[in-house]
């Protein structure tokens, strides 16, 4: 035996005689048998076999090394080697259950092919379950498909009961079913609950699940939810040198990698327009009528606002400026599908703003559209430096939050900023403080707007200052 | 016929098809020397011949050309030439790159040109194709110098192209081979009694004629003056500076680069119409009173001056107004112009005089660059560069810097000679700007992205891969400190070999052996720490005039990032600050830059722990409790499940050790309650890094902060242990095995004299020696199962060596260029690639 990692999953019928379920798995009953799997070994046992209950158990050995092997694009950063697999009733439980049980999944059972076609009474037992969105999503999946559900979040550690719940769930489900339909059930929702790891799925095992899901999957709530995790892209070469610095730091990749989180609120509660939607609409407009051309966009993200951008003819050149490589491939996939023509007014390109670039002076425009609240105050000094000195564009259209309003977001706890990664967040003197301060250091007038209903106390839910050189 | 190639020229060869241009390149250069248009025909479109293609063809040739005359390479074009536009091209080609055009003309007579093409296959021009060209060529004989070559060379038989003989000669500003040492001497301006007080100052020994005069100087070492030029003008006695300038000069004791006021002062004596203005008055009418003999004397040297030097093996640049790099050694009007007059902004100040443009503050060469021209009050390096025109003749100082020991030497005014038009006033009282100006503390983006070659004194040169350095960015603009805090970053340590032993992975035997095996017979055994690699940089009183930033110093992790908010960091400081007190007079300095381990490890790690550790232990016990359970149960019954259960309580059991070892590392933290910092280096203090003092000295250091502040500083237990006996290695090894034994992480062992040299470059500077229970954290929980341990010994260690040997240099050299007060961007330089590194793929169990 090569390994003795487990993840456990039991299932218990009460359908008398209960032991029949070793005809309907295959297995049986009075044996333990192993089989080989993908990246580990399978064992089946009963834990037990009477007339008015039986139970299968489903053992699985992953080996670790094994899952990292032969991927050196993934391999080289530690929890590639210390980690949940071994443990965690995920995807690899899935796949093992099409492999160990595969013709049972079938519905197929020569001599009481009667009752594999009879929906019976069963229990799954799932000890460990990761559940990238906690006991709500097992419901949410399962329940549809008539299981009743019954999952308790496994404490990180009782010794240290304020790390609060780990991601794992003891899921127990209930219901009455087919045990292939059972099984298939299984099969594509394990590795869904499972999401952000998923890195052994195959495109082919894609197909092969989306396979499994037939005769249920297309009336599913959740379906799209599904099918989406599914479809996870491989990372590039920076992304894998960043968890490696992540861990370095000894900090949780997510940490760092956050240039595309979504903020904790973006709406503004009551309006049919989205506040990120008047926001691009109030920066090109100041744009077009300050007649700008050649444009900035730095901090660009993912492309939103280079997406409203190109599609003015007025602006000839547009250049997006992103640090984050993530955020450069996001969006350069966003224009993937756009004409040749109209794509090539546009550059993305990798720079940072606390250090000066110095081919980004002599643009007309640059856009910092909800950028600076991302930059540690001290570090304002060097980001002024290099867009309002070294860059120095004509006009440059600054956007951040106004921290007055964050009384009117109802799902804004107090205190709580409006992003994880907001460094700070100002009030409208603030900001005025700030930006009248940069536009005398650097010889520009700068003018206010609001974005977004202005409150008549707390003003607008985002900021806007134009800036524009004196001379 | 001598033909005579200034260095990095381009050489235009010009003549008819079949006039043989390309069989003379061949005879005189290098072929990688010769750009030939037929061969760039034949990149483009696999045919040499097809003049269809020549626009593609000429725009790969002017690019390529482009690449060599950057990096300063004699290049020849071997195409006809013969038309002027095409030659205007290469002409400006050259201006660009600031090297000198030349021309050789191969003028044959046409019938031998049509005999040569006729023997040649490939060929099919008519007659009149060469006839055309040399009519062509004709026509433009007479203008080539006019165009801008600066020299043409006509060969106009076969016999004189047989005679002809290419020699390259070097730019009159290379002037590599002088090594010095040097004494350079900012503007002097017609203080003669000054400089006679510098030079003797600076221990020359002056030679006087039969009126007193001084005519010469001799340094006993063999030392020599540089002028920075502006000797005239201005001030008192501009033909005594000029009889004493020229006379060192003449005898080989000094160097002298041409200033602006030379420059006119020429053109003046020339007759030429000068408007007489700053200082020239002065000079003509002090000349007036010297025989003519001695003016035109004067007026030899002054036109004889050469714009800038290039000195000491291009380590140091000399001109009058500075110089960016990419003109060092070059020759164009735009090089003299910028060596004599700046850069300037197109702008005027409130005095009417042009605001300069601050090139110094761009620059990145790594030549020392040292001018004059614009009176400062003070000799400041700016990257790297000094200007050393301290204003003597508006009442300010003689300076001269010796070189290369970098010292500054200077005299003060006797008087104000000469009324500025700007008050030279100490910078805290010059007006403010109208447009905030660069601050050299600036970084640029080009400092840092692309691939990277960084030289270090102790590991030579490092490269950075683009797409580590583009990762690094990420980390280093959006969440580390100021990059002025950031002197130093740790390098990663490797573990020891691999042990032999059955059941561990690490054990003490092999460090002490593989340094022994490195020559190190004293090293000494650290304990290691279970928390996270901590830097401190904490100042005396504010880092405002060291760093540039009102503040304590800093704290941070590996990657940059601070540990704890800014009042958190002030008051952990203020503690370092108070423990470190009788340190200051001591090293006089008034910062220190301390290595530590920051406990406990769950302060910083906690999103790793929780999100990572705890999540493997909390999975493992409730999959494993449950399993154990089903498994019982089928045990009961008379399944025969006992290898698999037998294995399942193994595997049990190493999974509550997985969650005792890192347990032991966390602790709840409130503010700066349960934070504790165990320092065993001083990195480095102004002036000077210490990583060449023994690490007795260090824990010694350490050991005064714990004494000093028992409740924050923690002790690092330490063992030295004799690699050369058997009995001192055997108490090593026994030391480990209790520390570990009780649950403690293990130790590093480090050669006692620090930084060592081996046969094979660095050794390396730690080794670390994990113990068995805490590898579960690292190895999983499992790996301890014998067919795991066999695995594993499989590892390799070279990569993860030759990456903390990269590191350790890169670090050594940050703080060296940080005791040298280098400009931010050379220091940045190496800490950002030792972040840059940190991506590098190597195994993260190491």
């Amino acid at each position: 035996m090569r390994d003795t990692h487990a993840v456990l999953l039991t299932m218990t019928t009460t359908r008398q005689p209960a032991t029949d379920l070793g005809f309907l798995l295959h297995k049986h009953p009075e044996k333990a048998q192993s089989f080989a799997v993908a990246a580990g070994t399978a064992h089946v046992f009963y834990p037990t076999a009477r007339e008015d209950e039986c139970t299968a158990a489903l053992l699985l050995d992953i080996d670790p090394v094994e899952l990292v092997r032969g991927r050196h694009d993934r391999a080289f950063t530690l929890n590639q080697y210390v980690n949940d697999r071994p443990y965690a009733a995920g995807s690899m439980m899935a796949v093992a259950l099409s492999s160990v049980f595969k013709t049972a999944m079938n519905g197929i059972a020569k001599s009481h092919q009667e009752l594999a076609d009879t929906a019976i009474p069963l229990a799954v037992h799932l000890p460990a379950l990761p559940s990238r969105g906690g006991p709500d999503l097992v419901t949410a999946l399962f329940e549809p498909l008539g299981w009743q559900v019954d999952a308790t979040a496994v404490p990180l550690d009782p010794e240290f009961p304020d790390w609060g719940d780990s991601p794992y769930l003891d899921v127990r489900l209930t219901g009455t079913h087919r045990v292939s339909e059972a099984l298939r059930h299984l099969y594509v929702l394990l590795p869904v609950l499972d999401n952000a790891k998923h890195y052994w799925v195959t495109e082919e095992e894609v197909g092969k699940l989306l396979r499994a899901g037939e005769g249920w999957l297309a009336d599913h709530p959740r379906r799209e939810l599904i099918s989406q995790r599914y479809l996870k892209h491989r990372k590039a070469y920076v992304r894998f040198a960043l968890s490696r610095l992540a861990e370095a730091d000894e900090s949780d990749e997510e940490q760092l990698d956050n240039a595309l989180d979504e903020p904790v609120v973006a709406e503004e509660p009551d309006r049919s327009v989205p506040l990120a939607v008047q926001r691009r609409g109030s920066v090109v407009a100041v744009l077009k009528a300050a007649g700008a051309r050649r444009v900035l966009d730095l901090g660009c993200g993912g492309g939103a606002l280079l997406r409203d951008l190109i599609k003015e003819p007025s602006f000839t050149e547009i250049v997006g400026v992103d640090v984050s490589a993530r955020a450069l491939e996001v969006a350069a996939r966003r224009f993937e599908r756009t004409p040749e023509r109209v794509r090539s007014r546009l550059t993305l390109r990798q720079s940072a703003l606390t250090y000066v670039d110095k081919s980004l002076a002599g643009y007309d425009a640059a856009v910092l559209m909800e950028v600076i609240e991302h930059v540690d105050e001290p570090r304002l000094p060097a980001l002024e430096y290099s867009v309002f000195g070294a860059a120095r564009p004509g006009t440059v259209v600054v956007t951040t939050p106004n921290v007055e309003y964050n009384v009117r977001f109802p799902t804004l706890p107090v205190g709580r900023m409006r992003h994880s990664d907001h460094r700070f967040e100002w009030t409208r003197a603030q900001f005025r403080t700030w930006a009248d301060g940069v536009a005398q250091r650097y010889g520009y007038t700068v003018r206010y707007l609001p974005v977004g209903q202005e409150d008549p106390e707390v003003g607008p839910p985002t900021q806007l200052a134009v800036f524009e050189v004196s001379r | 016929m001598k033909l005579s190639i200034p260095d990095m020229a381009l050489v235009v060869l010009v003549g008819a098809s079949g006039s043989g241009k390309s069989t003379f390149a061949h005879k005189h250069f290098r072929s990688t020397q010769v750009l030939s248009s037929d061969f760039f025909r034949g990149l483009v479109s696999d045919d040499e011949n097809d003049q269809t293609v020549s626009e593609a063809a000429f725009d790969a040739l002017h690019y390529v050309a482009a690449k060599r005359m950057t990096a300063g390479k004699v290049t020849v074009i071997d195409a006809t030439n013969v038309q002027r536009t095409s030659r205007g091209h290469l002409i400006a080609l050259a201006k660009k790159h600031h090297v000198l055009p030349v021309a050789i003309v191969l003028d044959m007579p046409e019938g031998l040109c049509i005999e040569r093409n006729a023997a040649r296959p490939d060929r099919d021009f008519g007659a009149h194709v060469i006839r055309r060209h040399r009519n062509e060529l004709r026509k433009s004989l007479r203008s080539l110098e006019k165009e801008g070559f600066r020299r043409v060379y006509v060969l106009r038989t076969p016999e004189e192209v047989e005679a002809a003989e290419i020699e390259i000669e070097p730019l009159l500003n290379d002037k590599r081979s002088e090594t010095g040492p040097f004494d350079v001497i900012g503007d002097v301006h017609g203080c003669r009694a000054e400089l006679e007080e510098l030079l003797e100052k600076l221990g020359y020994v002056l030679d006087r004629d039969a009126e007193g005069r001084p005519v010469g100087a001799v340094h006993p070492e063999g030392r020599r003056a540089v002028f920075v030029g502006d000797l005239v003008d201005r001030g008192p006695d501009t033909p005594g500076v000029l009889r004493l300038a020229m006379g060192m000069i003449e005898a080989g004791n000094a160097l002298c680069v041409c200033g602006n006021h030379e420059q006119k002062l020429v053109r003046a004596l020339r007759g030429r119409n000068v408007r007489v203005s700053h200082g020239l008055a002065e000079s003509l009418e002090q000349l007036g009173a010297e025989p003519e003999e001695f003016r035109k004397r004067v007026e030899a040297f002054c036109g004889g001056l050469i714009a800038h030097y290039v000195l000491d093996g291009g380590n140091l640049v000399v001109s009058h107004a500075g110089l960016p790099e990419n003109y060092h050694g070059r020759a164009s009007g735009a090089v003299r112009s910028f060596a004599l007059y700046g850069d300037t902004t197109g702008e005027t100040d409130e005095y009417g005089l042009p605001v300069r443009y601050p090139w110094a503050q761009d620059y990145r060469g790594r030549a020392m660059v040292l001018y004059g021209h614009t009176p400062t009050p003070v000799a400041e390096w700016i990257n790297g560069t000094m200007c050393l025109d301290t204003g003597c003749v508006f009442g300010g100082r003689l300076t001269a810097l010796r070189y290369p020991e970098r010292e500054v030497v200077s005299v003060a005014a006797h008087k104000v000679w000469y009324e500025p038009t700007k008050p030279l006033l100490p910078p805290s009282e010059l007006p403010p700007p109208a447009v905030a100006r660069r601050d050299p503390d600036v970084l640029d983006l080009d400092d840092v992205i692309g691939r990277r070659i960084v030289e270090t004194q102790h590991h030579g040169r490092v490269s950075v891969r683009e797409e580590q350095a583009a990762a690094a960015l990420e980390v280093m603009s959006r969440f580390a400190v100021d990059p002025r805090w950031l002197l130093y970053l740790p390098p990663t340590m490797s573990p020891v070999a691999t042990s032999p032993l059955p059941d561990v992975l690490e054990h003490p035997r092999e460090a002490f052996e593989g340094y022994r095996a490195d020559g190190v017979q004293s090293v000494v055994c650290e304990e290691k720490h279970m928390g996270s690699r901590a830097v401190v940089l904490v100042c005396r009183d504010s880092g405002a005039a060291r760093f540039g930033i009102d503040g304590a110093g800093a704290v941070y992790t590996r990657t940059g990032r601070s540990f704890f908010s800014p009042e958190l960091t002030e008051q952990l400081l203020a503690r370092v600050r108070a423990a470190a007190d009788g340190l200051w007079d001591e090293l006089r300095t008034d910062w220190l830059l301390l290595d530590a381990e920051l406990m406990p490890w769950s302060a910083k790690a906690s999103g790793l722990i929780t999100r990572q550790y705890a999540p493997v232990g909390a999975a493992a016990s409730a999959a494993l409790s449950a399993s154990l359970a089903a498994l019982s149960s089928a045990e009961d019954r008379g399944v025969d499940v006992g290898s698999l259960l037998a294995s399942t309580r193994s595997r049990a059991s190493n999974a509550a050790g997985f969650r005792a070892a890192y347990r032991r590392y966390c602790w709840p933290v409130d503010g700066l309650d349960g934070v504790r910092l165990a320092p065993f280096q001083l990195l480095a203090a102004e002036g000077r890094s210490f990583a060449t003092e023994p690490h007795s000295w260090h824990l010694a250091i350490a050991d005064r902060l714990v004494a000093a502040d028992p409740s924050l500083f923690v002790s690092t237990k330490r063992l030295f242990v004799d690699t050369t006996s058997e009995e001192s290695v055997a108490a090593g090894i026994a030391w480990w095995e209790e520390m570990t034994g009780a649950g403690g992480e293990g130790m590093v062992v480090k050669p006692a004299a620090n930084l060592v040299r081996g046969a094979k470059g660095l050794v390396q500077p730690g080794m670390k020696v994990r113990g068995r229970e805490y590898l579960r954290i690292i190895y999983g929980p499992d790996y301890t199962e014998p067919h795991h341990i066999k695995r594993l010994r499989q590892r390799g260690l070279g990569r993860k060596r030759s990456l903390a040997g990269r590191e350790y240099a890169l670090g050594l050299e940050a703080l060296d260029r940080v005791a040298r007060n280098e400009p931010l961007w050379r220091v940045h330089e190496c800490v950002f690639a030792v972040l840059a590194l940190e991506s590098e793929p190597v195994d993260p169990r190491l």
